[in-house]
């Protein structure tokens, strides 16, 4: 374990993990953001409201062009809302913040560094001296079982690594909140199901806010407490659906396969 | 059925009068196929001098242009052993290494300010597209006229010449980073100087390589240029007056010096651009 990581709980009951979250608490306030699409205003999100306790798992899904990446985008402050706020444990978000990590959809990483530099950058780039911010990414490699590939170049992984030295690089600076804009999107179905996996462990063992954007309503459903719909069209509002299932969780008992029944018929799928 | 097939295909058979395993054969063929490259490369370069040689001995060339090889080196040889060739040497690899050095020194900070300030791009694009369209040599006798016929005047158009390239490459190199990883380092807070030396220079070294390579192939052009237009010293002077004084001899033992500079040239920075570049190599 790194040493700042935090005490250890039994793990799989809720009680510990509400206590614990004080922080990593997210609120958004009547937020608007629209882009100027072949000259004419394209409203993508009107007026969301939306609290995220500390701990939480929240997946974002919608179709195309609904704003669930401009969600994300607005929370990670790469993008700035035209009206309305996020607060995050009650300050105000202005630009990017030492509390939030993101995760693309595209590894993202440096070419020219090895996969042991490339965890440790986020870090680096903070000012923590290189030892400490290397031994950090060690522990963070450990957990994503790369730890055999540290002196490996980013063009010598596969997609799923690669994917994998993504999310331990975002876990070193140990965030808050973790930000995931469709992580897995362009991963093989194999290979998804596995990080699937490793995300539901890393989440319960680094006690983070998690905010995944996915299209992908099982993924959904796997991950996340809650998950919110948010839609094109102006007349449906945001919606919000629980997932009252026990982890881990098993794609094929009949909840969960009724949730996602129940969540594709929202979209008129079936 | 389908597998039964496959397996009598598989099922080795036995070939009581089949040659023994060729292991020594082996050796020979991997022996074979490593001339058989070294030929296809070389072979046709050994061909031409081979026919050079026996051209002007047999008097098929006029020997008086073509001087057989054996002659050409043993001039070489004589040139650098007595030192009268070394002199040339030194004073040519002294211009252009100086003119080399300093349009590396101007052209990658210059390229590297110009690729992420697009104002100052846009400022000074047109005056460097006007600049680099108007031949160095051209711009030969102003420098003279400037700076005099000395050595100053053919340091300055080396080094004009090859600023160019470089200062273009590191340009190019430089806008065509990576967005989405500048996002990502300033998402992790990056300022603007961890961008620049984490992501920017990093990402540009590629591109920068080119230039260097352009560029010392230019610098060595425009040396024996200038070295032919107004110098009495110099690789490029001895081609001239080997050429006047119909010592054709001399005048290849200069040219095969300039040609062996300009690989031993390229040779240093392949091999560099292999090492620091390595994670941008194709596949």
């Amino acid at each position: 374990m790194a040493p700042t990581a935090p005490p250890s709980s039994p793990s799989g009951t809720d009680l510990p993990r509400t206590l614990a979250a004080s922080r990593g608490e997210v609120s958004v306030r009547d937020l608007y953001k629209s882009f100027t699409l072949n000259r004419a205003a394209l409203a993508v999100l009107r007026g969301l409201n939306l609290s995220v306790a500390g701990g939480e798992s929240l997946a974002i899904v919608g179709p195309s062009g609904c704003g669930k990446t401009t969600l994300l985008r607005v929370l990670a402050g790469l993008e700035t809302p035209d009206r309305g706020s996020v607060l995050i444990d009650g300050r105000p978000v202005v630009g990017v913040g030492t509390e939030r990590a993101i995760i693309y959809q595209e590894p993202r990483l440096l070419p020219w560094a090895n996969v042991l530099a490339n965890v440790a950058f986020g870090l680096e780039v903070r000012g923590t001296p290189r030892a400490r911010a290397r031994e950090r990414a060690r522990h963070y490699l450990r957990l994503v079982g790369l730890e055999a590939f540290e002196t490996a170049l980013p063009r010598q992984l596969s997609g799923g690594m690669a994917q994998r030295v993504g999310i331990a690089r975002a876990l070193t600076v140990q965030p808050e909140i973790l930000l995931l804009d469709e992580p897995l999107a362009a991963l093989d179905a194999m290979t998804k199901l596995t990080v699937q996996e490793e995300l539901a462990r890393i989440w319960a063992e680094e006690k983070v806010t998690m905010i995944l954007v996915t299209h992908d309503l099982e993924e959904a459903i796997y991950l996340a407490d809650r998950v919110l719909v948010l839609s094109r069209e102006t007349e449906l509002p945001p919606r919000l659906l629980d997932v009252p299932l026990p982890r881990p969780r098993d794609r094929n008992a009949p909840e969960f396969v009724a949730l996602r029944r129940d969540l594709m018929r929202s979209f008129g799928l079936h | 059925m389908a597998f039964q097939g496959l397996e009598i295909s598989v099922t080795p058979v036995a070939r009581p009068d089949g040659p023994p395993p060729p292991l020594s054969g082996a050796n020979l063929r991997r022996g074979l196929e490593a001339s058989a490259r070294l030929a296809t490369r070389y072979g046709l370069l050994l061909g031409f001098l081979g026919v050079w040689q026996v051209a002007s001995t047999a008097g098929w060339l006029n020997p008086s242009v073509f001087p057989p090889l054996d002659r050409i080196v043993t001039t070489l040889a004589e040139g650098i052993l007595s030192g009268a060739l070394l002199d040339d040497i030194a004073i040519s690899l002294q211009r252009a290494g100086i003119a080399f050095a300093a349009s590396v020194a101007v052209g990658v900070p210059l390229g590297l300010a110009m690729g992420q300030m697009p104002v100052v791009e846009r400022a000074l694009d047109p005056i460097l597209q006007l600049f680099r369209q108007t031949s160095a040599l051209a711009l030969y006798p102003v420098f003279i006229l400037l700076l005099g016929l000395g050595e100053t005047s053919k340091v300055f158009v080396i080094f004009w010449a090859s600023l160019f390239p470089i200062l273009l490459a590191t340009i190019g190199g430089v806008k065509q980073v990576d967005g989405k990883l500048l996002e990502m380092a300033r998402s992790f807070g990056a300022g603007r100087l961890t961008l620049f030396g984490r992501v920017i220079l990093p990402a540009a070294v590629p591109a920068i390589f080119v230039g260097l390579r352009l560029s010392g192939t230019t610098a060595l052009l425009l040396l024996i240029a200038a070295e032919m237009i107004g110098a009495n010293k110099g690789l490029g002077f001895q081609v001239m007056n080997a050429q006047f004084n119909f010592r054709t001899d001399l005048m290849f033992a200069a040219i095969f010096l300039l040609a062996f500079i300009g690989l031993a040239l390229n040779a240093a920075l392949v091999a560099a651009q292999a090492r620091f570049c390595r994670w941008s190599e194709p596949r």
